[in-house]
């Protein structure tokens, strides 16, 4: 059980099929969530083939590492990711949105890799503290990472600032949160909506390592989710605020509003 | 009334030691509930975690460890749990059939004077209509232990209810066995099916009045609200009026869940009694209060002596 490793130029690849996979998602009847899911893909794919421990033939393997989708409406990114990674067939996604289908708009633990279903925000950084929390009594060699994505919006929920008030408290290293900071929720910037700058600062004064990254930079992104390993700095939880690009690839719906839902009628080209 | 024996909750107190102390992935996470000041844990000390006042985050918690094979019980105050952190246990716990056990305590009336932001009358509504859940509401301290160590061994998440203060030892019936309604006395004429602390006691004071008078009523401890059990309830409650006694409002609760079966199957009279659709209004010890509004063995008496009259008019 191990990640792929692989190199930069495989890792731009490989989003970039990521992102093909979910403009093919959009076009079906049902629609999706585009711009945050596209935000979200060159995060997903340097944690899938980069960092994660995770054995897509075991996915329940005892010593994996924990990947929690907070921001549950960008699952069509995680979708087409475990998908790629080998979780499920590439064609299954298809599926997505028809009935009966395990590929719903919010994931679920049908899904293979999937380990929690979320999509009410706000729950998904607590569930990560179980899962570090579970880890602490493992020797070093077994013990677990724990990846949580949260959206920008997102952390209007009170519930996010209950978990990043006690990860510190519980020492937990082996936890590392990412906010996919696109700067837009439904209604407008989230500065304009509930201000939540300066928020390198409200993470630093709740007693977690900050890093302050481009969401899109694949060799930043690997850097610091690889080298936060604990122990960094022993019993600081890690975050990265990740400033990205709502609808990242696709020109016409790039930092717009309008991108974070959409019924598509057609493939349109992914820069 | 007999002597008033220990809190129930610390005699589940001492069983969850047992249990930590027994099985290494058995947790104690708090939220700043008091219940475990100056507690000894012993060797298990590491598995004891406080998080703090943030209930939401406790029910989260305890999901990703029960997702990660560990055995969580979960403290807070039952109204917290039934309605502040309720979607955290549906989504979280519930829908994925996590063992996670949610102790609570200050239920019903038990807060007494500290008003109704403290009371929970609505615990065993919003709880019992989770699939997956099992609620269980413990008689007295030794049902209590009883109930943790049987929630430890069942597969899924479990409610379990508990007052603040002590409450009479049941010197009738037979242990608790969770799943099993306990029929502590027969009678022909009635059943009251009883559900916690009080309503049993207040139950079993009603069916000594009633006898006074020649009538038989049933007295049946109904502690497992969910999963009922449909074929025994039906079975005692058989061609006989029904009367259901909780501290709790009586929408959607106990005495709903009662109404809800044998409305299916088995066309008796229910009469539920409970808390009805009001908050308290002013203080009170929890003896004030469940008198105050209604929970009373005069009230049961009255109800039984009722549908003893009535309900075969009605029929015939």
């Amino acid at each position: 059980m191990n990640n792929p490793s692989l190199d930069r130029d495989a890792l731009a690849a490989r989003a970039r099929t990521i992102r093909e996979h979910i403009v093919a998602l959009c076009i079906s009847p049902e629609g999706g969530h585009l711009g945050g899911a596209l935000s979200l893909a060159d995060i997903l794919t340097v944690l899938y083939f980069s960092v994660l421990r995770v054995d897509p033939n075991d996915p329940a393997h005892p010593d994996r590492d924990i990947f929690i989708l907070s921001k549950g409406h960008g699952v069509l990114a995680l979708y087409a990711t475990l998908a790629e990674r080998g979780f499920f067939p590439v064609d299954e996604l298809a599926t997505f949105g028809q009935p009966g289908s395990r590929l719903m708009a919010h994931p679920v633990r049908a899904v293979p890799g999937i380990e929690m279903p979320t999509g009410s925000l706000g729950h998904g950084l607590s569930l990560a503290l179980g899962f570090a929390l579970a880890s602490r009594d493992r020797d070093e060699a077994r013990r677990r990472r724990v990846f949580c994505v949260l959206g920008d919006g997102e952390l209007q929920e009170g519930s996010v600032w209950e978990a990043a008030m006690a990860a510190p408290s519980l020492r937990l290293d082996n936890l590392v949160a990412i906010v996919d900071r696109n700067g837009l929720q439904i209604t407008g910037p989230t500065e304009q909506t509930v201000r939540l700058e300066p928020l390198v600062e409200r993470w630093r004064s709740f007693g977690w390592m900050v890093h302050d990254v481009d969401g899109h930079d694949i060799d930043r992104l690997k850097d610091v989710l690889s080298s936060s390993q604990p122990p960094n700095t022993p019993g600081t939880p890690t975050v990265l605020v990740a400033k990205t690009v709502k609808g990242k690839g696709i020109a016409a719906v790039e930092g717009t509003l309008k991108s974070h839902f959409a019924r598509l009628r057609k493939r349109v080209p992914v820069q | 009334m007999s002597d008033l024996a220990r809190p129930p909750r610390e005699a589940y107190r001492d069983a969850l030691l047992e249990l930590m102390a027994a099985d290494a992935s058995v947790y104690c996470i708090d939220t700043d509930t008091g219940l475990f000041n100056d507690i000894d844990f012993g060797a298990s000390r590491e598995r004891y975690v406080n998080l703090g006042i943030a209930e939401q985050n406790l029910m989260g918690v305890a999901a990703g460890l029960a997702a990660s094979g560990k055995r969580p019980f979960v403290h807070t105050l039952a109204t917290f749990a039934a309605t502040r952190a309720l979607e955290q246990v549906k989504v979280d716990i519930a829908y994925n059939a996590l063992p996670v056990r949610i102790v609570c305590t200050h239920a019903g009336f038990s807060a007494g004077h500290l008003g109704p932001t403290h009371h929970a009358l609505e615990d065993i509504a919003t709880l019992r209509v989770l699939p997956n859940m099992t609620v269980v509401v413990p008689a007295d301290a030794t049902q209590a232990a009883a109930a943790a160590h049987q929630a430890n061994a069942l597969p899924g998440p479990v409610y379990v209810r508990l007052g603040r203060g002590a409450v009479p030892a049941l010197t009738e019936g037979g242990p608790l066995r969770i799943g099993t309604p306990d029929v502590i006395r027969t009678g022909k004429d009635a059943t009251i099916l009883a559900c916690g602390p009080h309503p049993i006691q207040a139950a079993l004071a009603a069916c000594d009045m009633l006898r006074a008078d020649g009538i038989q009523a049933a007295v049946v401890n109904v502690h497992t609200v969910k999963p009922l059990d449909r074929a025994a309830l039906l079975s005692i409650v058989a061609g006989r009026p029904v009367v259901t006694v909780e501290e709790h409002w009586t929408a959607g609760g106990f005495g709903g869940a009662i109404a809800e079966l044998v409305s299916e199957a088995a066309p008796n009279f229910v009469w539920r009694i409970g808390v009805d659709d009001v908050f308290a209004s002013g203080a009170g010890d929890p003896r004030w209060l469940l008198q105050r509004h209604g929970i009373t063995a005069q009230a049961i008496a009255k109800a039984v002596r009722t549908l003893s009259r009535e309900v075969p008019k009605c029929r015939s």
